[in-house]
């Protein structure tokens, strides 16, 4: 009950704190920030609560790799509907971001003067949405929070941006939403494709499935297992965990639905479409940087800390264990959009004179990285399958995810800074700071050189581990993303280079390059530290993802060897046959010829095998 | 034997007039008003109060939760999942869960529409009487429309409701854009009538009967024949003729092009009659049609038969049984006794024809329309215009859920009923949205005397109410959740999904894609005029508001946005409702 009370309070404590916040006098500018600051604080204040180990019933049970803190109420039983929320290793992380950068985003509100009642409002329903996607289970209220988020993200940009606001904010809205229609429609289509009857008792024990039963009492595991077997139509599920057991464990994802290809293929596209535009990934990123130059700083720290990191967290919780066998097939096509946007979104901020452009597409090269440690299978190249380095891939992934987080927001509270002081952006305008704001400058260096990616800091290891796990899937991949590290170099460097070293600065307003003040160095501090400390004990944050995702890629990689596998040897053998019987004809002596052809790749297809996730831990942790 | 069709007849009426409660009380609420007028002491009495009173008695005669089973004797109420399926008057109308969850629909918009045009006093007061007793007289007509089961029906049912609409258009008789939008509606609703009735005369020609499920039974028939190439051609022809008809009403493209005009000229308060209660009949009469032709099993029992069943002292109609119920039992039996699967095999694939064409057809008229309303309200800067084509587009939308039933009415008859009644669920979530859209342009127009869009520029800071819930209804006309409009949405695009999945048609999969791609484009101009109203500022030429709107205002206001916004929350008793009166529309 307490459980159900305080993951539904870190939705809807902020719905209450908006409506609220609509019977304030909209003069007491002051009052409304405290109040909604208070509000932030009040959503932080259990997370941290659960993040530590003292509470027996509350605590984040970090041995654990299910689904924990499940709360699970029936919504629209007629449509299968339920109010299903919870938390395991890799929603619980990004959950912690979305607070602690929520309550530092609000800190940085000071600064917005327009409008500040409305502005507060908007800012409470965009942080319901942002929680509600992390821990709503069910396919249906995730995609009611995912586009929750819309209007007041809309709104943000739209009235408190800069001078192209409307059109920035339009664009923002156009592509989530295209992103949003795709997605919807891959949702009816797994949705009315699936059926929980397939499921053993086990399977619905795990993904919590509730069966009502003719008393109206409510079954689970064995007896909803009963229950069901009773029933002669299909029984759909938005369940996302039971979509998941079968996508893995049965063929109802399996049938053919357009143009030759599978249901889960084409449903794996279309969620893969729209997650990839939140990422955003090339060639669908071209509303991010718009978005950032015209956004005001705090919503900058919100929509680079925390938005992008819902379509990473769409396709590992999604995409990946709900169609594992498109997966599978497109692993090349995902990691090569991975690659792709981390390239170019390298060379394009290298190309940026204005200073806050430059940190957006940073954001598009440092996502990249999470596209390509999610899509690297290790299966497809090679014929070799390792599982052991996806694990590794998805946890970098995982990691990077966290570690952007804090290292973007922080940069982009840096230039949402020096923005307030001179309100110009061009790289080329600046240089000198460093003798005029010392403090400022070395913060800002830590926040940057974080995003760089350099050892001890927030950004290493997520890079690392990425590419370390991209070497058995594809060694021409792994060469172009280690050397994307050094364009990384190349940009930050330089625009440091530029804003911060140099013997004065040579732009206008001159004067109004003042000290940090304490306000902007008490939200900087946090973001520091959290940089240094994830960069330095990265164990603290693995303790929470690992037993989740090793138990992700075990069941992954167990399908792996169980369905996709045998098929791609089936499928291998049918076509060398087919080559036989091409080949017979034209040799003299057919059964010589047959001899002659090697069969192929039996022995490259065998596992290897699966040596437990906890060593790759280990090791990541020696790094 | 003469005696005997008589009594058969006065017990069939007599009994039909019990499931035709609701027509009647507004009949006598029409006659009641027009009364009144004559009398010295009632004479000055508000007309309005009185159709209020009688919309309320007519929700009570339906009883939407509990209403009558005819079929019972003595006769009873029950649950509304439990109503069969009768028709009344010797086969003319049907009485079934879907007729009573449409004129339940009717007759909300009826009280919330009477509200609305006392609070903005649009007609002076004398005109009243007209005014309500033609809006009364016009739901009379989409009663009929909405549980037509005859081709006769089906038309008489159009033009009553139509005819009224072309007076209410002209209300007001000095405003020249109200007579021309008149006129350009009556003429092009001439045109239509009369290719309707062509077409109508060729399907009744050549099926020998204009009664729908005899109809369907005779196509079935005829296909089972074999057809010669001219009666295709000549049946398919006057389907589409029958069709272009319906399309008028729904205005659906290419039949939509009197629906900005007619908008534009009309007041808001007729804008919204117009967009929600006559679209509503209008697609209950879609389905009507489309799915009566589409499967044998969407027939209701003669009421005759259903009597007879539930009581069998009522034996003196076995002998006169109209012609239609002898065909169908005659239809039913030949199935059994030939007992060959084959020939069953063949019935269905020979509807499968008609399905298909219907199908396709319908398909094809709700994506063009869909796609069409969206993109021809890119440019408009007059709001009722703008609104006009977001009716033609959400006819599209609702339209897209009828392929669909139509496919898989045959292989899956009770996923038919439940398509029908997401339909159903959009049409309620559309009655609001459309209402309140409508309620605020007029709410606008009276305190700014300007329907421009750009006048509404800055209303943010010059009235909150009209600011936040036309932002919230338009929004919600976009489909984005949680506001209500995606609840239709999400219906009616899961209605395609579950029929595509059903009966593997690519066309539904397409017009999957389709509306989800118009919903992308369709947010653009909503989006236009929340900009207008909550970021762009008030410009030198914005006309001030020159009469503030009252709190009576504000308070209809937020009575049409609180279910827009609360209705996520829990639609599960309307949904829930919805499906058992309309699931078993076919069965």
């Amino acid at each position: 009950m307490v459980n159900d009370l305080v993951l539904t309070s870190l939705i809807f404590l902020p719905v209450l704190g908006a409506i609220a916040l609509a019977f304030f006098p909209a003069e007491g500018k002051n009052v409304i920030r405290f109040f909604t600051l208070l509000i932030t604080f009040l959503v932080l204040v259990p997370v941290i609560w659960i993040a530590l180990p003292y509470d027996q019933n509350l605590s984040f049970d970090l041995t654990q790799g299910e689904m924990q803190h499940v709360v699970n109420y029936s919504w629209i039983p007629s449509f299968d509907i339920n109010y299903f929320l919870g938390m395991d290793g890799i929603s619980f992380p990004l959950v912690m971001l979305t607070a602690v950068i929520t309550v530092l985003a609000m800190g940085a509100s000071w600064s917005i003067e327009k409008h500040v009642k409305s502005y507060c409002i908007l800012y409470l329903i965009l942080l319901a949405g942002m929680m509600g996607v992390f821990l709503a289970l069910d396919l249906f209220l995730f995609y009611i929070f995912w586009e929750v988020m819309l209007l007041p993200m809309y709104f943000l940009i739209g009235v408190w941006g800069g001078p192209r606001k409307e059109y920035a904010a339009i664009k923002f809205f156009l592509y989530t939403l295209v992103g949003g229609v795709l997605m919807l429609i891959a949702i009816l289509m797994l949705y009315f494709s699936s059926d929980v009857r397939q499921l053993t008792p086990d399977q619905l024990a795990t993904a919590h499935v509730q069966v009502v039963s003719a008393e109206g009492s409510l079954l689970t595991g064995q007896e909803a297992h009963a229950e069901l077997a009773a029933q002669t139509l299909p029984v759909h599920t938005f369940n996302i965990l039971a979509l998941q057991q079968l996508g893995q464990n049965t063929d109802v994802f399996d049938g053919e639905l357009l143009f030759g290809k599978t249901l889960q293929w084409w449903a794996f596209v279309l969620l893969f479409i729209g997650f990839i535009i939140k990422v955003p990934s090339v060639p669908l990123h071209t509303w991010l940087p718009d978005a950032h130059v015209e956004a005001p700083t705090p919503i900058s720290m919100i929509l680079a800390g925390v938005l992008l990191k819902m379509g990473g967290y769409g396709i590992i919780r999604i995409c990946y264990p709900i169609c594992p066998d498109a997966g599978y097939d497109l692993a090349w096509v995902v990691c090569s959009i991975g690659v792709i946007s981390m390239v170019y979104g390298a060379f394009a901020a290298l190309a940026q004179k204005d200073f806050k452009r430059m940190v957006a597409y940073s954001s598009v090269s440092h996502m990249g990285y999470v596209v390509l440690g999610l899509g690297v299978w290790s299966a497809a190249a090679g014929g070799m399958f390792d599982p052991a380095s996806w694990n590794m891939g998805v946890k970098g992934a995982m990691f990077q995810m966290m570690g952007h987080g804090v290292s973007s927001a922080g940069m982009f509270f840096m230039v949402g800074i020096v923005y307030d002081r001179v309100h110009h952006r061009d790289l080329n305008q600046f240089g000198g700071l460093y003798g005029k704001m010392p403090v400022y400058t070395a913060i800002a260096m830590l926040l940057f050189f974080a995003g760089l990616g350099l050892p001890g800091l927030c950004g290493f290891i997520g890079e690392v581990f990425v590419v370390l796990s991209v070497w058995k899937f594809s060694g021409v991949l792994a060469v172009i993303s280690a050397s994307v590290v050094i364009l990384t170099a190349a940009y930050i460097l330089w625009a440091v280079q530029r804003v911060y070293l140099g013997a004065e600065y040579n732009g206008p307003h001159e004067e109004a390059l003042t000290e940090i003040t304490p306000r902007e160095l008490a939200i900087s501090i946090p973001l520091c530290v959290l940089a240094v400390v994830l960069g330095v004990f990265p164990g603290l944050l693995f303790r929470y993802m690992d037993p989740t995702i090793d138990r992700q890629v075990t069941a992954l990689a167990e399908w792996t060897e169980r369905v996709k596998l045998p098929a791609l040897q089936a499928e291998r053998r049918a076509a060398e046959d087919e080559v036989v019987e091409v080949v017979r004809p034209r040799l003299a002596r057919p059964e010589a010829g047959i001899a002659d052809i090697p069969p192929v790749a039996a022995d490259g297809l065998s596992p290897v095998k699966f040596e437990g996730p906890g060593a790759v831990v280990a090791s990541g942790e020696n790094d | 034997m003469f005696h005997s069709i008589v009594t058969h007849l006065t017990d069939d009426t007599l009994i039909s007039l019990y499931a035709f409660s609701v027509e009647l009380v507004l009949v006598v609420t029409i006659l009641t008003i027009l009364l009144l007028r004559l009398c010295r002491w009632t004479e000055n009495l508000d007309a309005i109060y009185v159709a209020i009173v009688g919309t309320i008695v007519a929700l009570f005669a339906l009883m939407p939760i509990f209403p009558l089973d005819i079929t019972a004797s003595p006769m009873k109420l029950v649950p509304i999942g439990e109503l069969p399926r009768v028709e009344i008057f010797t086969g003319m109308l049907v009485y079934d869960g879907f007729s009573v969850v449409i004129k339940s629909i009717l007759l909300l918009f009826l009280l919330l529409f009477f509200t609305l045009v006392k609070i903005t006093g649009v007609t002076a007061r004398a005109d009243n009487t007209d005014f309500t007793t033609l809006v009364l007289g016009a739901s009379l007509g989409m009663c009929v429309m909405a549980s037509a089961n005859h081709m006769l029906t089906v038309f008489m049912g159009i033009e009553m409701a139509s005819v009224p609409s072309f007076v209410l258009v002209a209300f007001l008789r000095f405003r020249r854009t109200s007579s021309e939008a008149a006129l350009k509606y009556a003429l092009y609703g001439a045109g239509a009538a009369g290719v309707m009735l062509y077409g109508i005369s060729l399907i009744t020609g050549i099926l020998n009967t204009a009664h729908l499920p005899t109809m369907a039974a005779r196509l079935a028939e005829m296909n089972l024949a074999g057809m010669s190439s001219t009666e295709t051609l000549v049946l398919s022809l006057a389907a589409l003729m029958t069709l272009a008809g319906l399309a008028y009403k729904l205005s659906a493209v290419p039949f939509h092009l009197w629906a900005p005009d007619v908008f534009e000229g009309a007041t808001a308060e007729v804008g919204a009659f117009l967009s929600v209660a006559s679209k509503a009949a209008a697609l209950a009469l879609l389905v009507r049609v489309a799915v009566g032709f589409a499967s044998l099993d969407a027939a209701a029992t003669p009421l005759a038969v259903a009597l007879e069943s539930s009581n069998a002292e009522v034996a003196v109609a076995a002998e006169v049984e109209p012609l239609q119920v002898a065909l169908l039992q005659a239809e039913a039996e030949a199935a059994p006794a030939d007992a060959a699967p084959e020939a069953a095999a063949v019935t269905v694939d020979s509807q499968e024809r008609t399905r298909n064409f219907l199908g396709i057809v319908l398909a094809l008229v709700a994506a063009v329309t869909c796609t069409f309303g969206n993109l021809a309200a890119f440019t408009q800067t007059n709001i009722k215009r703008l609104l006009a084509y977001s009716t033609i587009a959400h006819a599209g939308y609702m339209m897209m859920a009828v392929p669909a039933a139509v496919a898989v009415s045959g292989s899956h008859p009770a996923l038919a009923g439940k398509f029908v009644a997401y339909l159903a669920l959009y049409i309620v979530v559309y009655l609001f949205m459309n209402l309140g859209a409508f309620a605020i342009v007029a709410f606008v127009r009276d305190a700014t005397g300007s329907e421009q869009i750009q006048d509404y520029a800055g209303m943010l800071g010059r009235n909150k109410t009209v600011a936040v819930c036309f932002a919230l209804i338009l929004v919600s006309l976009v489909g984005l959740p949680p506001l209500a409009g995606f609840i239709g949405k999400f219906a009616v695009f899961a209605s395609l999904a579950e029929g595509y999945q059903a009966t593997a048609q690519t066309y539904l999969m397409v017009l999957l894609f389709i509306g989800g791609l118009n919903t992308a484009i369709s947010l653009y101009y909503y989006l236009r005029v929340v900009k207008v109203m909550l970021i762009d500022s008030v410009g030198d030429e914005t006309p001030p508001i020159s009469h503030p709107i009252g709190m009576l205002q504000s308070g209809y206001m937020w009575l049409l946005t609180a279910p827009v916004v609360l209705l996520i929350v829990n639609w599960e008793f309307l949904h829930a409702w919805l499906q058992s009166a309309v699931g078993t529309l076919v069965s």
